[in-house]
């Protein structure tokens, strides 16, 4: 599978260094790495969702408990999440670290991720939402950490969108 | 049985563990009989009191948490059922207070007046315990062996559609969310 096992790596160490404990995850072809590398870790508690808007829910209660956590989910479940993200995370301040897949940007070759691709950051802009993109590994680690430490200093949800050249290996 | 009815039988046993509301009628009837620094009201996202329940669960293995859900919300995440009886939380207790109605807005009748049965829905999700109970002396029973089964419990109270006056309280929804945060850094 062309999905790039070093860069899911990088992702995976990047959260584990920055204290994330729990993952909540959707199966999503960019992510298979990073949620195997979840499941085999028996210091994470990996919880798999029905739909991505649980996660919130997941993650506000983790928090609350003093549980650092973190999503993985693509674009889309990032849009299928969108009344949780406003109306938990966001009312109730909670610093929600959203991995987002970017599917549907050039190079898509899916047919039906076209549309979810040029949505996503306009919805992230007018969420308010603090995002940043990961492309190269040599982002990785700090744009997480970064993305990690605002989430916390903010109370807020902060995304990284996993851009296509980071997780896929052409 | 009316919800304040329920609520009232089982508040005793709520004092010293942790609970997550829905918003409307629960939050505005449990913050009426007493508010505790244990109790968290989450005033929208409908359907995610029980995904906050399992996530508190999950992090705090040892505390019991009781989740005090409704017929509108639990419909809005039905998937939601599936995702905690796969993890099955033996430290959490829900409780689904079925008015088969959304009150808190006009009454509309909801899918269980039709004949959706939530009991039998939480219970082919995987949830090992479930239980439909109508009357007061049934709900506290059921409430309080759920309480001691040491598993996963769903059980659904069929309640009056009736509900307080009022929905907003004087308590803030940021002053709810730290005072239980600390309460939870604290156990």
């Amino acid at each position: 599978m062309p999905v790039s096992q070093v860069s899911s790596r990088l992702v995976y160490d990047a959260l584990k260094a920055s204290g994330v404990r729990m993952v909540s995850a959707l199966p999503e072809t960019w992510l298979v790495h990073l949620i195997r590398m979840a499941e085999d870790d028996p210091e994470m508690t990996l919880v798999r969702l029905a739909k991505e808007e649980e996660g919130v829910g997941i993650s506000a209660g983790a928090h609350l408990a003093g549980v650092k956590s973190a999503m993985l989910m693509q674009n889309h479940g990032f849009l299928a999440a969108i009344n949780g993200i406003v109306s938990c995370a966001q009312l109730y301040r909670i610093p929600l670290l959203m991995l987002i897949s970017y599917r549907g940007e050039f190079g898509e070759r899916d047919p039906w991720q076209t549309e979810g691709g040029a949505a996503t950051e306009p919805i992230l802009r007018a969420l308010n939402i603090a995002y940043d993109t990961l492309e190269h590994p040599e982002q990785v680690a700090h744009r997480i950490a970064d993305g990690h430490t605002l989430a916390c200093s903010s109370n807020k949800p902060v995304a990284l969108l996993l851009r296509r050249d980071l997780m896929w290996e052409a | 049985m009316t919800r304040r009815e329920a609520l009232q039988s089982i508040y005793p046993h709520l004092e010293r563990r942790v609970v997550v509301t829905i918003m409307g009628a629960v939050a505005a009837e449990l913050q009426s009989i007493g508010h505790r620094p244990n109790f968290f009201y989450l005033q929208h996202a409908m359907g995610l009191a029980s995904s906050m329940g399992l996530g508190i669960a999950l992090a705090k293995p040892h505390q019991q948490v009781v989740v005090l859900d409704g017929d509108g919300s639990l419909l809005m995440n039905l998937g939601g059922l599936t995702t905690l009886a796969r993890y099955r939380p033996r430290n959490l207790v829900h409780v689904v207070f079925d008015n088969e109605s959304l009150l808190s807005v006009g009454g509309f009748p909801t899918a269980t007046s039709t004949g959706s049965d939530l009991a039998a829905i939480a219970a082919a999700a995987g949830v090992p315990r479930t239980v439909t109970v109508r009357t007061i002396e049934d709900f506290t029973r059921a409430f309080e062996d759920a309480l001691h089964a040491g598993d996963l419990t769903t059980m659904v109270a069929k309640v009056e559609a009736v509900g307080p006056s009022a929905y907003v309280t004087d308590l803030s929804l940021l002053e709810n969310r730290f005072q239980f945060q600390r309460y939870l850094r604290d156990v």
